[in-house]
């Protein structure tokens, strides 16, 4: 567990990030994954009292706040309309529903782990990020970047006509980290796919077809770790990649 | 730093530090039905509800809570005691340990989600996790709590 002398309500996105600049300082979202660590902060930054736990719409887009749970990605009724099962297919398997009423969106984005359900499902959505200093970037620009101390407040996912999306992933068993995760976007015959739990970084490809993108994966590193070996993972790349390719054939989650 | 919640309908102000876990407050303020299993925010253990929704006690910084409504098992007696007869019923518990994290999690389900399948109650209750039992008492003391209550499919 962390320790830490100071705990500060943000009262503005730029208040959070003037005292995040500080190196002794952290962003404090769900906290989840800090209290693992055992580090000593000068001060925490709370951003729950800045309303970023919004799912909002707009003609062309949605947009999700920083603060926003892994179980309202689950249960949004917005996201489901658009999105069908997909943002429920890429939470329900992480812990626990206490666990996903904690943990966030922006503190997933923003740890970019190589595992993440959440980095993978979005990185096929041509998605943005907003950050306080650096403004609205491409989702899979932030997703590639090294870590800085900007302050993440909002993600806005385009609402694109005649899209389709499936996401699955691997666990040895139901709610332990994944062994691989695999989402997948498929507009007017093009499909964008991305494989995570694989490297540091989950990774983005493209293709026109299964063979396209089963070609471009067998270039990917595989890491190899107590969940599964590097051969392992790659044979469930293929194995996923067919499935989500056959997936998207049958018209699966279509978006309206 | 000061704290100001409402703990199982009464108003309460405490001094906390900043690193001090909603869990680590709450065994302080004598709920001692909130215990812990893991800190790892693997096992359940420490659920208890902060306005209304189960979280995590030993994840979430107590200063979080300021200005919520948190409830712990000591306030929710007489429905933790209705539920926990089903699991004595069903030879559901060994030590019991996991039991209060467990009826905590259980009754925001039976508020959360009405007629659950059973693929659903498996999956809402999937983070409170068990050494002794093998879940299936559990489980079967869950669906006739429900269908008492009429809320079963
Ligand atoms: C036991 C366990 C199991 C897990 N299993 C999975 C899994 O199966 N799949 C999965 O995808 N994830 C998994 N995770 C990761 C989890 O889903 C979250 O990604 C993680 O807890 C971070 O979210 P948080 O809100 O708790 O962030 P925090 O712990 O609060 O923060 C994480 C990091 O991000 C920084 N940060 C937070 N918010 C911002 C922001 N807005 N701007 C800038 N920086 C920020 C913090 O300073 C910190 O460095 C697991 C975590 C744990 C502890
Ligand atoms: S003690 Fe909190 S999840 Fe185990
Ligand atoms: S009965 Fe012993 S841990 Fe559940």
């Amino acid at each position: 567990m962390y320790t830490a002398r100071n705990y500060v309500f943000a009262d503005s996105p730029e208040h959070a990030w003037e005292l995040n600049q500080k190196k002794t300082n952290t962003i404090l979202s769900g906290g989840c994954w800090l209290r693992l660590g055992r580090r000593r902060y000068d001060t925490l930054i709370d951003l729950s009292k800045l309303g970023l736990n919004q799912i909002e719409q707009t003609d062309t887009y949605l947009e999700l706040g920083a603060m926003v749970t892994l179980r309202q990605l689950e249960t949004s009724p917005l996201l489901a309309q658009y999105f069908g099962s997909y943002f429920s297919d890429c939470t329900r398997h992480i812990v626990g529903v206490q666990f996903r009423n904690c943990a966030t969106l922006g503190g997933s984005v923003a740890a970019r782990f190589g595992f993440s359900d959440i980095v993978t499902a979005l990185l096929p959505l041509n998605c943005q990020v907003h950050l306080v200093k650096a403004g609205w970037l491409p989702f899979t620009q932030y997703a590639a970047m090294p870590y800085d101390r900007d302050v993440l407040t909002h993600i806005r996912i385009p609402l694109q006509k005649h899209i389709q999306v499936v996401y699955q992933s691997t666990r040895n068993t139901q709610t332990d980290l994944p062994t691989l995760t695999c989402a997948a976007s498929c507009c007017d015959g093009r499909i964008s796919l991305a494989l995570g739990a694989r490297s540091s970084r989950p990774s983005l490809l493209h293709g026109n077809t299964q063979s396209d993108l089963l070609q471009e994966a067998e270039h990917l590193t595989y890491v190899e770790n107590m969940r599964g070996s590097s051969a392992y993972r790659r044979h469930l790349a293929k194995i996923l990649i067919q499935r989500v390719c056959t997936c998207l054939e049958g018209g699966q989650h279509p978006c309206s | 730093m000061q704290l100001t919640l409402t703990l199982n309908g009464v108003r309460c102000t405490d001094e906390v530090q900043a690193d001090t876990t909603l869990f680590t407050y709450l065994r302080e303020k004598g709920c001692l039905s909130v215990k812990c299993g893991c800190e790892t925010s693997n096992c359940g253990l420490c659920t208890v509800w902060l306005d209304e929704k189960p979280v995590l006690s030993c994840s979430v910084p107590a200063l979080r809570a300021d200005g919520k409504k948190v409830t712990t098992l000591e306030g929710l007696q007489d429905e933790a005691a209705e539920f926990g007869a089903y699991l004595a019923d069903e030879g559901a518990e060994q030590c019991g340990y996991c039991s209060p994290g467990f009826i905590m999690n259980v009754l925001a389900m039976s508020r959360e989600l009405t007629h659950p399948t059973e693929q659903e109650i498996q999956e809402y209750l999937a983070g409170n996790l068990c050494r002794c039992s093998g879940y299936q008492g559990q489980l079967r003391a869950i669906r006739k709590f429900l269908a008492a209550k009429g809320g079963c499919v």
